[in-house]
């Protein structure tokens, strides 16, 4: 077994590096620009003294690699430095908004990964029939439509006039958890429409793929119900596709609820850095960006390491 | 029919079966009537070459037809069981517990991700013949019978951690797990070499014997099926050719194509003078030892060819052929030694060697499908060696390949402007003849290049390569695994195990003994078309 | 509004879009030659409605100033104006006519996303193609660039590089197709990998063809068919990103009309049940929904063929 251990060793080292330079192209998306940061973000009007004073407050005169030293052991401790619209530090505005967006995003993957693996199996078990091209043709839709377009009709539909759920998913008043499952039921509803959709589409893919290999057909030819052949012979060898499939679309939960946010006016990292965005508020963007992306990191890291230990191939070697 | 079975009950009976196949969205009929009788504990043979449907109607034994094909006519009779009637669940209950099949291929057959008990004990557990631990100890049984190594532990293992001819034998220990009253063995030997193929049979044989079990044996090979069955059934093109015990199909074949394909053995080029003292070979391989990353797959590898002669490099897989072949077209720069063309050193990396030195070696490859870039025309395939080497340009070079064309038998101007695709098998491996001779080499290297072939059309391949040598005076170097091929071809033999040389010499001598042990090994395992040949090898090996 | 209904409706419109596929089918195969006929004959109706999806809006693209009643930019009357003989879909925020900002944006939003596509296409498929031809040290450091590129969220990703460059339509063009490119030289990697270790590859090395001949005559030819299959998807996923990033307001500026910021700009009415301001966001929809179909069933021939 110890192979397999340096294996995932090695796979978590490379995930750490990753992160690392991660962390260095987040910082250094700031030197991209020809002239400075505090010159670009206060525009023609300032004056030397203004852009001076921004400079020393990002830091901006000391060399570069000080600065990000600066910044990442900052980061690590949970000090983003301070936002620039409003002068309050990074990490407080981050503060319970991560929290609500990992909510958010836990809640939705909660219905999401199970009912999409189930009409995945499902719709692989009986392809080409009825049920699969309906399954099929609806997952292409909701996979078309644009976030905000399925929030919106799922506004207008469930929470218009008398409707059955609040339009706007705010938390303000502490509300109890079934409270809260309430009120954010639209948004994670949507974000279950698209990511419901491209898991179980490619959950079927990866099992049709190996519906054609000779075991399969052995499977058959010992006399083996399709249910069973599904279960027992195709699903354990599409184990590691299908890890990689939801890992992928954990990832995306995290980041893709950036539109639903603002469109349910849900208080997550999300709508906070869009509006960083809109306001160039750097240490902010720079701050989300960096969970975000350790958020991802960690996600596919994982299910590299799940993926591996699903093969029996690299787990008992000859 | 042989009298031993006549008094036997009737186990499967299959009349004028017709099979449908799906093709750019319609049905075509693959087997035009085939008819089948079978009594218990009978082995019927079926042979025929690529596209016989000898598969196909194999696993229609069964009820069962692959995506694609259907059943659109006849009737399937097992047991009293009309299995073409028969509800899908119906025929599940048979398929595994009554009629089990072992496939080709068993690394790809056993499913990567459960041990090979779990494997054998699923037919009998799920069928409710046996208990999951009973299944388990009689699983230890057969794999003892079948001469498994380590029985008590082999079981617990993952297919990938167990070698091709064991899982061979491991599957058709699994096919016997609930004791079937017929098993189909699709071409069951095929992936092996010679040497592991002797043990799968013996070990087939004796159980199928052992248990009394009716089989259907699938396979080109006529010395394998020879040693295997009872009676022979011959099929050409989804039609019957004919069917007769098997002693009276090998001395007696009535039809023309059963008769052509007993020939085809006959083939051999004719003895060549020897080669004049001090003459310099064109191709030599020094001292070379090469491999990948630590491993030394070649080990002071030596010998030479000469103009107009061929030298057949001979061994099973894994022996460094290939390697060889890689080495000397500089794909693969050996860590010592060297090769030497007409005297001089070559540059050991074949971007380092000038575009002479490329055209004077080239290459044919055993799979012609990938060996042709499937979205050029015959005359670009063909034409780009003249153009690039020779500079041959429009009138000149469409001359050239017409020329070509014209030496490897094919129409030019029905098949100037086709694509691979659009030719059959042989005609491609035609292809890739062409295109090496484009280039006016002095020596090839031909890659297995029958092996993917029917044998007919493997004995036109040999035959035209000869005429080819005698023509241009080339040298080649034969790569192959199949000893029928060497006796046909070979003026020098160069025997390869584990990376060595292990014996060269003139065809003659090879074939005469004295010979070391492996060589040998090697050619006692060829079997042959006399039906007591594996039972007296296994004696006079038993005895040995 | 009733629960039920609307379940009526989304049954109605797909059996009407399923009639006009019908119909396009049966007038396209009439129409084309014998070998597109025959291909066209075998596309499922989701596939044929697709096509006549993509047709109509290619159309609208280049025909919008003639079609178009007003002009995208003028005002030309109240505020939020309902829908009258006039202004067929009513005003927007701004009093200008629904309609032909509609129509503009087929040309704009489409365009710009097309254009964006292409460019991130052509980075990523060659240096996917040389990657996996060349091999060595030179896939190492494409592909280990790749990797760390990708290790950010795309959406996050361009939201971090808008907020440096500022939103104007090259900044977004190329941060987007920058971004994407990546997606892109993964496949294209992977597609040529596999036909790099085919023996003609190898003939083709040892004959000693030079790189550039061994990428546009042996390689390319045989990486069409996937590549293209691929451009359709990723178009559906750029024109996403950009419809969502307009949505957002970082990306296409007013007062060009563009789908997205339509959304956006007139997002009030939803909340008062008027659903003008959906149907920008369901052009968006339908276009993607049209060409995903069509991607849909080339992938599905593909794959039938192999086999």
């Amino acid at each position: 077994m110890s192979h397999i251990w340096s294996m995932i060793g090695k796979r978590l080292a490379l995930g750490l590096l990753t992160l690392f330079i991660v962390s260095v192209l987040i910082f250094l998306a700031t030197e991209l620009l020809p002239g400075d940061f505090a010159e670009e973000f206060l525009g023609q009007s300032a004056t030397e003294e203004t852009v001076a004073a921004l400079r020393r407050e990002l830091g901006l005169d000391q060399p570069m690699h000080i600065r990000y030293i600066d910044w990442l052991t900052g980061a690590l401790q949970g000090d983003f430095g301070n936002s620039l619209s409003n002068r309050r530090p990074v990490s407080e505005l981050i503060g319970g908004r991560f929290g609500n967006t990992l909510f958010l995003a836990a809640y939705a993957a909660a219905i999401a990964v199970p009912l999409s693996l189930a009409l995945g199996i499902l719709a692989a078990l009986y392809r080409n029939s009825f049920f699969d091209r309906f399954a099929n043709a609806a997952a292409l839709t909701a996979i078309s439509f644009p976030e905000f377009f399925l929030a919106y009709i799922l506004i207008v539909w469930l929470a218009g006039a008398g409707g059955l759920f609040p339009s706007m998913a705010n938390l303000r008043g502490d509300p109890s958890f079934g409270d809260m499952l309430y009120r954010t039921f639209l948004p994670a509803l949507t974000m279950t429409l698209v990511v419901t959709a491209h898991m179980m589409r490619m959950t079927r893919a990866a099992i049709i793929n190996l519906l054609a290999s000779p075991y399969i057909e052995m499977a058959r030819l010992k006399g083996m119900s399709p249910m069973r052949v599904v279960v027992k012979h195709a699903l354990p060898n599409a184990l590691a596709p299908i890890i990689n499939v939801i890992a992928l679309n954990l990832a995306y939960l995290i980041t893709g609820v950036v539109l639903v946010e603002v469109v349910f006016v849900y208080p997550g990292l999300g709508q906070l850095m869009v509006d960083s965005v809109a306001s160039r508020d750097m240490p902010v963007v720079q701050g989300v960006a960096l969970i975000f992306a350790a958020a991802y990191v960690l996600l596919n890291l994982t299910a590299d390491v799940l993926a591996t230990l699903s093969n029996p191939r690299l787990v008992h070697r000859r | 029919m042989t009298d031993e079975f006549a008094d036997k009950d009737v186990l499967l009976t299959i009349k004028d079966l017709r099979i449908e196949g799906r093709s750019d969205e319609t049905w075509n009929e693959i087997v035009h009537g085939v008819d089948i009788t079978l009594r218990k504990g009978e082995v019927l043979g079926l042979i025929g070459e690529s596209g016989a449907g000898k598969s196909t109607v194999g696993l229609a034994a069964m009820g069962f037809t692959r995506d694609g094909c259907r059943i659109s006519d006849g009737t399937i009779d097992f047991d009293g069981i009309d299995l073409r009637a028969a509800s899908a669940g119906d025929r599940r209950a048979l398929m595994g517990k009554r009629i089990a099949y072992v496939a080709q291929s068993a690394a790809a057959s056993f499913n990567p991700s459960h041990k090979l008990i779990d494997q054998y004990s699923e037919a009998p557990v799920q069928h409710g013949v046996m208990g999951k631990s009973e299944a388990e100890s009689d699983a230890t049984d057969l794999y003892r019978r079948m001469q498994l190594p380590d029985p008590d532990n082999i079981g617990f293992r993952y297919p990938h951690q167990v070698s091709g001819g064991q899982l061979q034998r491991a599957m058709t220990a699994m096919a016997m797990a609930c004791r079937p009253d017929l098993i189909i063995f699709d071409e069951p030997t095929t992936a092996l070499d010679v040497t592991t193929q002797i043990e799968v049979l013996a070990a087939i044989r004796n159980i199928v014997e052992e248990f009394d079990t009716a089989a259907i044996y699938i396979t080109h090979d006529l010395a394998v099926v020879a040693q295997m069955a009872d009676r022979i059934k011959v099929l050409l093109k989804g039609d019957e050719v004919e069917e007769s015990d098997t002693a009276s199909m090998l001395s007696d074949p009535q039809e023309d194509y059963t008769k052509s394909l007993w020939a085809v053995r006959s083939y051999a080029r004719p003895e060549q003078p020897p080669v004049a003292a001090g003459e310099t070979p064109v191709v030599s391989v020094r001292n070379v030892t090469a491999g990948y990353g630590s491993i030394d797959v070649l080990k002071d590898v030596n010998f030479d060819i000469y103009a107009k002669r061929t030298v057949a490099v001979v061994g099973e897989s894994g022996s460094g052929k290939s390697t060889t072949a890689r080495v000397i077209t500089g794909l693969l720069p050996p860590r010592k030694g060297e090769i030497l063309f007409d005297g001089q050193t070559l540059p050991s990396d074949y971007r380092k060697r000038s575009r002479d030195q490329l055209r004077q070696a080239q290459m044919i490859y055993q799979m012609a499908d990938t060996a042709l870039n499937p979205k050029l025309r015959l005359r670009e395939l063909i034409g780009r060696p003249a153009q690039m080497y020779l500079g041959l340009q429009g009138k000149a070079l469409t001359e050239r390949i017409r020329q070509l064309l014209d030496l490897i038998e094919l129409e030019p101007d029905e098949y100037i402007d086709r694509l691979p695709s659009e030719l059959s098998g042989g005609q491609k491996q035609r292809i890739g003849i062409a295109r090496a001779l484009a280039a006016e080499p002095k020596f090839i290297i031909c890659d297995e290049v029958t092996s993917a072939l029917d044998q007919l059309v493997a004995e036109g391949i040999l035959r035209l390569l000869d005429k080819l040598q005698n023509e241009f005076d080339l040298a080649y170097m034969f790569i192959t695994h199949d000893l029928a091929t060497v006796r046909s071809i070979a003026d020098e033999v160069v025997v390869m195990k584990e990376g060595k040389v292990v014996a060269q010499g003139p065809k003659l001598e090879m074939f005469q003994p004295p010979h070391d042990p492996y060589t040998e090994l090697l050619l006692s395992s060829v079997p042959e078309m006399d039906p007591n040949w594996l039972s007296d090898l296994l004696k006079a090996r038993g005895e040995a | 509004m009733n629960i039920i209904m609307p379940l009526v409706w989304i049954a109605a419109v797909c059996a009407a879009a399923m009639a006009a596929g019908w119909i396009f089918r049966t007038v396209a195969v009439a129409v084309s030659p014998r070998a597109i006929a025959k291909a066209l004959k075998s596309a499922p109706l989701t596939a044929s409605f697709g096509m006549l999806m993509i047709l109509i809006y290619i159309v609208g693209a280049f025909l919008a100033p003639a079609i178009a009643p007003f002009s995208e930019t003028e005002i030309v009357g109240r505020e939020f104006q309902p829908w009258d003989d006039v202004h067929l879909l009513g005003t927007d925020s701004l009093g200008r006519d629904m309609l032909s900002r509609l129509i503009y944006g087929a040309r704009n939003t489409v365009g710009i996303a097309f254009a964006t596509t292409i460019i991130a296409f052509a980075i990523g498929s060659i240096t996917g193609l040389l990657a996996a031809t060349v091999g060595g040290w030179m896939d190492q450091t494409l592909s280990r660039a790749v990797d760390v590129l990708m290790a950010i969220p795309a959406l996050i990703f361009s939201l971090l590089l808008l907020s440096i460059f500022g939103t104007s339509v090259v900044t977004l063009i190329l941060v987007i197709a920058i971004i994407d490119s990546t997606r892109v030289f993964r496949l294209a990697r992977s597609v040529a990998l596999n036909i790099v270790v085919m023996d003609y590859i190898e003939a083709a090395k040892l004959r000693g063809e030079g790189l550039w001949r061994l990428i546009t005559r042996e390689i390319l030819p045989n990486a069409t068919a996937p590549l293209v299959a691929e451009f359709g998807l990723r178009f559906c996923f750029v024109f996403l990103t950009i419809s969502a990033l307009s949505f957002l307001g970082l990306g296409i500026q007013p007062p060009t009309a563009d789908w997205g910021s339509m959304v956006k700009e007139n997002a009030t009415l939803i909340t008062f049940g008027d659903i003008t301001p959906l149907l920008p966001a369901g052009a968006i929809a339908l276009l993607t929904v049209s060409v995903n179909f069509v991607v849909d069933w080339q992938l599905h021939r593909a794959s039938g063929l192999k086999d």
